[in-house]
């Protein structure tokens, strides 16, 4: 689960970390009001999405289509401009190299003080999944793009690996800071935030806490620039507190409703869905759809104990994109009988009245007994033995290439 | 021979009064898995009804070790305990009996649960965690064997495959694959597909190196990470065994999470195209089509002298 900027920036502020003073506002009357509290001085005025690139981003109509602005995190010197950029944010839709072409409404801001800036840092705690540990990254080029430096300069990038039983210890962040060309007051101030933020990513079950950038000002002071937080959702159930900042607006509507219905659904841009059991298997069937000159329209996991009732749900699910133009269940039954899948198959497509082809692979604990019940059923649906078979099948019956 | 699990080991089951636990055991036992007992903390006395066999249950994992010298523990306990049952049971086996298998089954732990609990692990001699979010291991014998997890028993036969996968049902796929060309599989692992995880793909091919039933490896990733990748090199240093394989999620788009969650393409790493590639430099012959494992495999083992 991701949250907001000024969502993460108040966690921080909660913690006692350095962040500037910030206010969050949904109209351009609190954007001036904010401007006004925070001393009529210098402000940021950014744009609030779950996704990042926002400051290279582009600001759409969403009637037109048409570009309103340049950059969706705006420095602000006076109240006009305050003004300005506000109005050119809040409502339109912001595109940036995460979002995709469709980009994000955008409904939320944050306007916050500036600082006199000495240098731009970034830095990321997240878990490394090879060591099995968490991992500190920090790059004194803050403000790009991580993967760029990642790729051109992987030597600039600095890595601490904190061992569970140990913890992070005050040596590992003096030396981060000295490999960072860090001194004075501004090493201790490194210290005081980076240990905090990294309590705060255990206390808080964290999956990724990224700031970039992160900032020493003039005066030798680090402060947080940036805050973009995600959190492990298999941790949520012990933090209800952070469960209340989610933003369900910035989520696809379809997936969140598959997930409360025990599904695992993502949309793709294809005309042919799939409802498979197990998440390899049902990312191996997309990928044997595109295989066999087909583009998949999902991936959708049923899990391992889909009852009937879940497979009618995710039937429903699939069909509620338009692109659909034909279906592949793939089903290996292990703990799941194909019968039961069979019966569910049926009663979701009498229910739904599917009229898109349909092509059904079981196999597993009683197929026999499964595709006995989907010849018998007198339904238009395609049996087949093999996922080749099956994906060869469904291109065909809804023209693609092959 | 086989890995880590005999045909017939002596298996505790951890949260065997739950729901999920009583099913599975039962599942398990009569697949012929020896199942000594289990483990509900609170129940102990109780015995568990599991058609074939009467489970006794016992509170805590040391008393049952010492009561059934038990050589492996599967978990079916809620995710937000799971993580506590592992260490229970790997200071169990380590304090009475100085080794054992601990298989987690449970999807949904949290990830700073499982750094913990596989470091705890790591740092316990003798014990090895498979899982979690897993199938579990199965060594499959002439009659019966040894089931200890999810899987669905009879698509299984004794034979000389060793297969090792993220993925459950793909796993199944693979075992299918590998019966369609009369082959048999010496021991499946399913490793999981969470983040942090116990096992990993080098230690099964290491152990099915090592192994004498087993003759070739069916090795099925997905994307996320980067343990094909440490796979393949490992396999182009010290394999002799043929192995062969397969990646789910070539037409998986970066930044979404594909159902387990650790199959993710993060900052343009974990890609299915940069782990076929590897696999493919070390030697390691992969299918594009989950349905042509057997024929890749049935090639492998003909070029290999083995059929």
């Amino acid at each position: 689960m991701n949250i907001h900027e000024y969502q993460g920036k108040q966690l921080f502020r909660d913690a006692g970390l350095a962040v500037q003073d910030g206010v969050h506002c949904t109209s351009v009357e609190q954007a001036l009001a904010a401007y006004d509290a925070l001393g009529g001085n210098v402000v940021a005025v950014k744009s609030q999405i779950h996704a990042g690139g926002r400051g290279k981003g582009s600001l759409h109509s969403p009637q037109s289509g048409e570009l309103v602005m340049q950059g969706g995190v705006k420095i602000a010197f006076n109240r006009e401009e305050v003004e300005t950029y506000a109005q050119n944010i809040l409502g339109n839709i912001l595109v940036t190299k995460q979002t995709g072409s469709d980009g994000k409404r955008v409904n939320n801001l944050y306007v916050e003080g500036g600082c006199k800036i000495a240098h731009e840092y970034y830095l990321a705690i997240l878990i490394d999944r090879e060591e099995k540990m968490p991992l500190i990254m920090a790059s004194c080029e803050g403000g790009m793009d991580i993967e760029e430096v990642a790729e051109k300069t992987p030597e600039a990038i600095f890595k601490v690996h904190v061992d569970p039983s140990d913890g992070l210890l005050p040596e590992q962040v003096e030396g981060l800071a000295a490999s960072l060309g860090l001194a004075g007051a501004a090493v201790d101030s490194f210290v005081e935030n980076i240990s905090g933020l990294f309590d705060l990513f255990v206390s808080k079950d964290c999956s990724m806490v990224e700031i970039n950038p992160l900032v020493r000002t003039e005066d030798d002071r680090i402060v947080l620039l940036d805050a973009k937080v995600g959190f492990d959702d298999n941790a949520l159930f012990r933090h209800p507190d952070i469960i209340e900042l989610r933003d369900l607006s910035e989520e696809e509507p379809t997936e969140v409703r598959a997930k409360a219905a025990g599904l695992s659904y993502v949309k793709l841009d294809g005309d042919i869905g799939c409802l498979v059991n197990g998440a390899g298997l049902a990312m191996a069937t997309m990928d044997v759809i595109k295989l066999y000159g087909g583009e998949p329209a999902n991936f959708l996991d049923v899990g391992g104990g889909a009852n009937e009732e879940q497979v009618t749900t995710a039937f429903g699910i699939i069909m509620e994109d338009p692109n659909v133009k034909g279906i592949l269940v793939n089903i290996f039954g292990g703990i799941m009988r194909c019968d039961i899948i069979a019966r569910g198959v049926i009663a979701a497509t009498q229910a739904l009245a599917l009229e898109d082809p349909l092509v059904v692979r079981l196999v597993g604990t009683n197929f026999e007994e499964g595709r006995r019940i989907l010849a018998e059923s007198g339904l238009n649906i395609h049996t087949a033995e093999t996922l080749a078979e099956g994906a060869k099948m469904i291109v065909e019956l809804v023209g693609g290439e092959s | 021979m086989s890995i880590w699990i005999g045909e017939d080991a002596k298996v505790l089951v951890q949260g065997i009064t739950g729901n999920q636990g009583t099913f599975h055991a039962t599942k398990m036992a009569e697949y012929g898995t020896n199942i000594v007992g289990g483990v509900t903390p609170r129940k102990g006395g109780q015995i568990v009804d599991l058609g074939s066999v009467q489970a006794p249950v016992w509170n805590t994992m040391v008393e049952a070790i010492e009561a059934t010298d038990a050589d492996a523990s599967v978990i079916y306990v809620p995710p937000r305990f799971a993580g506590a049952a592992i260490i229970e049971a790997a200071n169990a086996f380590s304090q009475v009996r100085g080794n054992g298998v601990i298989v987690c089954i449970t999807e949904g732990i949290p990830t700073l649960d499982m750094v913990k609990a596989v470091d705890h692990v790591h740092n316990t001699d003798g014990v090895r965690l498979i899982g979690p979010n897993c199938p579990g291991i199965i060594t499959p014998g002439e009659t019966g064997g040894s089931k200890i997890g999810i899987m669905p028993g009879h698509i299984h036969a004794k034979g000389r495959i060793g297969i090792v996968s993220k993925s459950g049902t793909l796993t199944y796929e693979a075992v299918a694959q590998t019966m369609s060309i009369d082959e048999g599989q010496s021991t499946c692992i399913g490793i999981g597909g969470d983040p942090v995880n116990g096992t990993g793909f080098i230690d099964c091919l290491s152990a099915f190196e090592n192994d004498e039933q087993t003759v070739a490896v069916v090795m099925i990733g997905e994307i996320g990470g980067t343990a094909e990748e440490d796979a393949a090199a490992w396999v182009a240093e010290n394999m002799s065994k043929p192995v062969v394989g397969f990646v789910a999620g070539m037409t998986a788009p970066p930044g979404k999470r594909m159902g387990h969650a650790g199959a993710i393409i993060s900052g343009g790493k974990g890609t299915a195209s940069e782990k076929v590639a590897a696999m493919e430099a070390a030697g390691i012959r992969c299918a594009n089509d989950p349905s042509e494992i057997g024929a890749v495999l049935l090639e492998s083992l003909k070029t290999a002298g083995l059929r």
